[in-house]
C-alpha cells in the first residue's frame, strides 16, 4: 500500500500540474483573443500573401498563398543549411586533422583557428561578414572577374549559369553509375571473402563516375551550355549583372558565418574520434601486416567513424537551428518570411509561433531518430 | 632520385648543409618580409610567376638541406621534429609563415599605425586605418546601453556586490559548508534579484527609477545571462532526474519538455516570448520584456542542461545506487549524498559548455528589441553621425566576447583539472 503511494501520488501531482499550467494557459488564451476579435484557425495558409520575398528557390509572388510563403522560406533554411554542412564538414575535417599533425605550427595554428572562432557569438560572426566585410567589396562596374567568369560584388557574388539539354538522361547516367558501383562493391566484398581475391574497386568506381555520364554527352544528346553574367547599366551611376544566378550577399554572409563557426565544432569532434581509437588498435594493424593505407581505412577509420558521426550530426543540427539567425541580416528563411512577415501581416501570432515551432522540431526528431537507429547499427556488439 | 639524394645531408657533411640550408631558409624568408613590409620586390627580375613562387622554393631547398635523423646537435633536431618532417610538412610551415609576415603589415596598419583614437567627432578620424575614436565615443552606449550617464555606478556597484556575494561561499567556516548548496540554489539568486531590482531599477531608497527599456549594452548581457545561469542549473537538474526516474509519467514529461526546447532553435522561442506569450497571460497581467526573455532563455537552456546531467548520472556505475540503498537511503537522500556530487563533478566540462553557449546566445536577445551589445552596434551604426565604422564595431565586440568566452572555457578546464578525481 505504502509503495503504491510511493509510486502513484508524484505521477499524479506532475500530470495535475501540467494540465494546469496548459488549461490555465488555454483558458487565457481564449479569453484575450476573444477581447481582441481575433479567431484561431489556419484557413489564412491559403490566403494572399500579398507581399514579396528577394530570395526564392521556387517560383513565388505576392499574389500566391502563405502556405507557398511558408514553402519558400523553409526551402531557403534547408539551402543555407545544405551548403554551409558541406563546407564546415570540408574545413571541420580538415582542421581537426591538423590539430593532431606533428608540425608544431600546424598544430597551434589550427588549435588558435578553433579558440577563435568558436568563442566569438554566431551572431556577430554574421553581422562582422555582412556589415562590415561583404559591404567592402566593389560596386559591379569595378569588380574584378574571379576565374575569368564569376564577379565578387557588393551586391552578390555572380556566377555563370548552367544551361541543360536533356537533364534528366545525364541524371539517369549518374544514378546507373552510382548503383553499379554498389553493385560492383558488393560484388568485390564477396570476393574477398569467398576467394581472397583483391580488385581495385576506387579505381573502377571513379571510372564508372567519369565515363558513364560521359557516354551521355556523347550519344545521350546531352549537352551543356553557359550563360554568363553580364554588366548592365540601369541608370548613370548604377550597374547590374545580368544573367547567371547570383547569390544575395545575405546568402554568402550566412554561409561564411555558418561555415566557420560549426567547423571548430566539427574539428573538435573529429579530434576527439580519431585520438579515441587507442594505439594498440594501429600496431596490431600494423603487424598483422596491413599496410599504412589499409591501417586507415580497416582500422582507424571505422573506429573513429563511430566516434565522430554521433556528436558531427548533434552539431549539422545545431547548425540549422543556428541558421534561423538569418533573420537578423534579412536573409528570407523560414523564421523571417513566415515568423517575420507573414505573422506581421496576419497576426496570428499562435498559429504562426507553433508551425515554425513544429517544423524544426520535425526536422530535428527526424534526425535524432536516424541517428539513434544508426548507432544502434554500429553499436559494437559485444558478446 | 639522384637529384633529390644530392640534397640529403649525412652525418658527416651535416655542419655545412645546416649552414647553407639556414641561409637558404633566411633568403627565403628575408625576400617575403622585404616584399611584404617594405614593398620591395627583390627577385624582380625572375619572369612571372616565378618571383612569388621564388621564395618557397629556395625555402623548401634549404629546408630539405636541413632534414636530418639525429644530428646530434640539439636545436637542429628540435627544429626538424618540430616543423620539417618530410617535404609536405616543411611546404606547409613555410606557407603558414608566409601568410603571417603578409598579413602582418595590412592587419597592424590598419589597427595600429594608421588608426586613430584623438578627437570625439567622426572628422577626426581622416587616416586610412582604423577609427578608434567611433568606439571611444561611444564606449559608455556600448557598455551601459540607454541607461543614464549620471547613473552608471548604479550598474557598477550592483555588479561587485553580485559578484561579491558569489564568493561568500569560499570564506564560509567549516560548520555552515552543508547550506552552501541552499545557498548558492535558494538564497543567492534572491538576494542577487533584490540587489539588480533595487539598485538598477531603482524607484525606492531615493533612487530614480530606470525602465527596462533603458537598460542595455554589455551589462544587459551581463544581467541576462548571470539569470538564466542561476536558474536553469536547478531547473536542468530536476528534469535530468526526471527523465532518469522510473515513474512513467514523470519520465515522458520530462522527455516531452527536453526534446522540445532542445529541437526548436533560440530565435524562434525569442519570438514566442515576444508575440505569443503576452496572449497567454491574464489580461490585465503585465509582464517586462527583459523578464520574459529571461524565462525564455532559462526555459530553453534548462533541457540543454539536463541533458549534460543525464550523461553524468548515466556514467555512473550502478554499484553506487546500489551501496547507497543498501544503506537504507531513501531517493532523495541517495541523489543529494552519493550521486549528485559525484555525477556533478563529472559533467563540470559540459556545464561549463553549456553556459558558455549560453552566453553566446544573449546577442539573439536583439532580435526581440533589447540592445544589448549587438543591438546598440546596430543602433551605433545607423547613427548619421557616425555611419561607416561597422566594422570597427564588430571588431571591438568581437574582442570582448572572444575574451570573455575565452577566460570561461579556460577556467573550466582548471575547474575539471581540480575535481579530477581517479577512478
Amino acid at each position: 500500500m505504502n509503495n503504491i503511494i510511493k509510486k502513484f501520488i508524484p505521477q499524479i501531482l506532475a500530470i495535475l500540474f501540467v494540465v494546469l499550467i496548459f488549461g490555465f494557459l488555454t483558458l487565457n488564451a481564449q479569453t484575450n483573443m476573444d477581447n481582441r476579435g481575433i479567431d484561431f484557425g489556419f484557413d489564412f495558409l491559403s490566403q494572399e500573401s500579398s507581399f514579396d520575398v528577394q530570395f526564392s528557390l521556387i517560383e513565388y509572388s505576392g499574389s500566391d498563398s502563405y502556405a507557398r510563403a511558408f514553402l519558400v522560406g523553409l526551402l531557403n533554411t534547408l539551402l543555407v543549411s545544405f551548403i554551409s554542412i558541406i563546407i564546415c564538414t570540408i574545413l571541420g575535417v580538415i582542421i581537426g586533422v591538423a590539430r593532431l599533425s606533428s608540425n608544431y605550427l600546424i598544430k597551434n595554428s589550427a588549435a588558435w583557428y578553433v579558440e577563435f572562432f568558436r568563442n566569438i557569438p554566431l551572431l556577430l560572426q554574421i553581422f562582422f561578414w555582412y556589415y562590415a566585410a561583404l559591404r567592402a567589396l566593389p560596386m559591379p562596374e569595378k569588380a574584378n572577374a574571379w576565374f575569368g567568369v564569376t564577379y565578387m560584388t557588393v551586391k552578390g557574388y555572380y556566377i555563370p549559369a548552367m544551361i541543360w539539354e536533356n537533364l534528366n538522361i545525364f541524371l539517369y547516367c549518374g544514378l546507373a553509375a552510382i548503383i553499379s558501383i554498389i553493385v560492383l562493391r558488393n560484388y568485390a566484398s564477396k570476393l574477398r571473402d569467398t576467394q581472397g581475391k583483391q580488385i581495385p574497386v576506387f579505381l573502377y568506381s571513379v571510372a564508372l563516375l567519369i565515363v558513364l555520364p560521359l557516354l551521355s554527352f556523347l550519344f545521350g544528346g546531352v549537352s551543356l551550355g553557359f550563360e554568363l553574367p553580364e554588366l548592365k547599366k540601369l541608370s548613370k551611376i548604377s550597374y547590374i549583372y545580368e544573367g547567371g544566378i547570383s547569390l544575395p550577399p545575405e546568402l554568402i554572409a550566412l554561409v561564411l558565418a555558418l561555415s566557420l563557426y560549426t567547423s571548430t565544432f566539427v574539428a573538435e569532434c573529429v579530434r576527439a574520434g580519431i585520438e579515441g581509437v587507442s594505439k594498440g588498435q594501429k600496431e596490431a594493424a600494423a603487424s598483422v601486416g596491413l599496410t599504412p593505407n589499409q591501417v586507415l581505412k580497416l582500422v582507424i577509420m571505422p573506429q573513429a567513424l563511430r566516434i565522430i558521426i554521433p556528436p558531427t550530426t548533434n552539431q549539422y543540427l545545431n547548425l540549422t537551428k543556428n541558421s534561423s539567425l538569418a533573420a537578423a541580416i534579412a536573409y528570407p528563411d523560414l523564421v523571417l518570411v513566415f515568423a517575420g512577415t507573414a505573422l506581421m501581416q496576419t497576426g496570428k501570432a499562435i498559429e504562426i509561433v507553433s508551425i515554425t515551432m513544429l517544423t524544426y522540431l520535425t526536422i530535428s526528431l527526424t534526425i535524432a531518430a536516424i541517428m539513434n537507429w544508426y548507432n544502434k547499427k554500429i553499436e559494437i556488439k559485444e558478446k | 632520385m639522384q637529384t633529390i639524394k644530392f640534397l640529403k645531408p649525412s652525418r658527416d657533411n651535416i655542419k655545412n648543409y645546416s649552414i647553407i640550408g639556414s641561409f637558404l631558409v633566411l633568403v627565403s624568408l628575408i625576400d617575403v618580409i622585404s616584399n611584404a613590409f617594405l614593398k620591395i620586390n627583390l627577385t624582380s627580375f625572375l619572369p612571372g610567376s616565378l618571383t612569388t613562387l621564388f621564395p618557397l622554393i629556395i625555402g623548401l631547398i634549404g629546408l630539405n638541406m636541413m632534414r636530418i635523423d639525429y644530428s646530434g646537435n640539439k636545436t637542429l633536431d628540435l627544429l626538424n621534429k618540430n616543423i620539417n618532417t618530410n617535404n609536405f610538412n616543411a611546404l606547409l610551415t613555410l606557407l603558414i609563415l608566409f601568410s603571417i609576415i603578409k598579413a602582418l603589415p595590412q592587419s597592424l596598419s590598419w589597427m595600429i599605425l594608421d588608426a586613430t583614437i584623438s578627437g570625439d567627432s567622426k572628422d577626426a578620424c581622416t587616416g586610412t586605418g582604423a577609427c578608434w575614436t567611433y568606439i571611444k565615443v561611444w564606449f559608455r552606449r556600448f557598455m551601459y546601453g540607454m541607461y543614464p550617464n549620471e547613473f552608471h555606478w548604479r550598474i557598477n556597484t550592483a555588479f561587485i556586490l553580485v559578484i561579491a556575494l558569489g564568493f561568500v561561499g569560499y570564506f564560509m567556516k567549516d560548520n555552515l559548508k552543508k547550506y552552501l548548496a541552499l545557498y548558492y540554489v535558494i538564497i543567492y539568486p534572491v538576494i542577487a534579484y533584490l540587489v539588480i531590482y533595487y539598485l538598477i531599477s531603482g524607484g525606492s531608497f531615493g533612487l530614480q527609477w530606470v525602465e527596462t527599456g533603458a537598460w542595455g549594452g554589455l551589462s544587459l548581457t551581463f544581467i541576462v545571462s548571470f539569470f538564466c545561469l542561476i536558474f536553469c542549473f536547478p531547473l536542468g537538474m530536476i528534469f535530468a532526474l526526471g527523465r532518469r526516474s522510473n515513474l512513467p509519467a514523470i519520465k515522458y514529461i520530462s522527455i516531452c519538455y527536453i526534446e522540445f526546447w532542445r529541437g526548436v532553435p533560440l530565435i524562434t522561442v525569442l519570438f514566442m516570448s515576444s508575440v505569443m506569450f503576452p496572449m497567454f497571460l491574464p489580461e490585465d497581467f503585465f509582464m517586462d520584456k527583459l523578464v520574459r526573455v529571461i524565462i525564455a532563455i532559462t526555459l530553453f537552456e534548462a533541457a540543454y542542461c539536463a541533458e549534460v546531467i543525464r550523461g553524468g548520472l548515466q556514467s555512473l556505475p550502478r554499484g553506487q545506487y546500489d551501496a547507497a540503498k543498501s544503506l537504507g537511503m531513501g531517493y532523495w537522500k541517495m541523489h543529494i549524498f552519493v550521486i549528485l556530487p559525484q555525477a556533478l563533478k563529472l559533467v563540470i566540462p559540459g556545464i561549463a559548455n553549456t553556459f558558455l553557449a549560453l552566453v553566446k546566445d544573449t546577442p539573439l536577445i536583439f532580435v526581440v528589441g533589447l540592445a544589448e551589445l549587438a543591438g546598440m552596434l546596430a543602433l551605433a551604426k545607423t547613427n548619421p553621425k557616425w555611419l561607416g565604422f561597422a566594422m570597427e564595431g564588430y571588431i571591438f565586440a568581437s574582442i570582448i566576447f572572444w575574451i570573455i568566452c575565452y577566460a570561461m572555457s579556460k577556467y573550466s578546464y582548471n575547474l575539471e583539472a581540480k575535481y579530477k578525481t581517479e577512478r
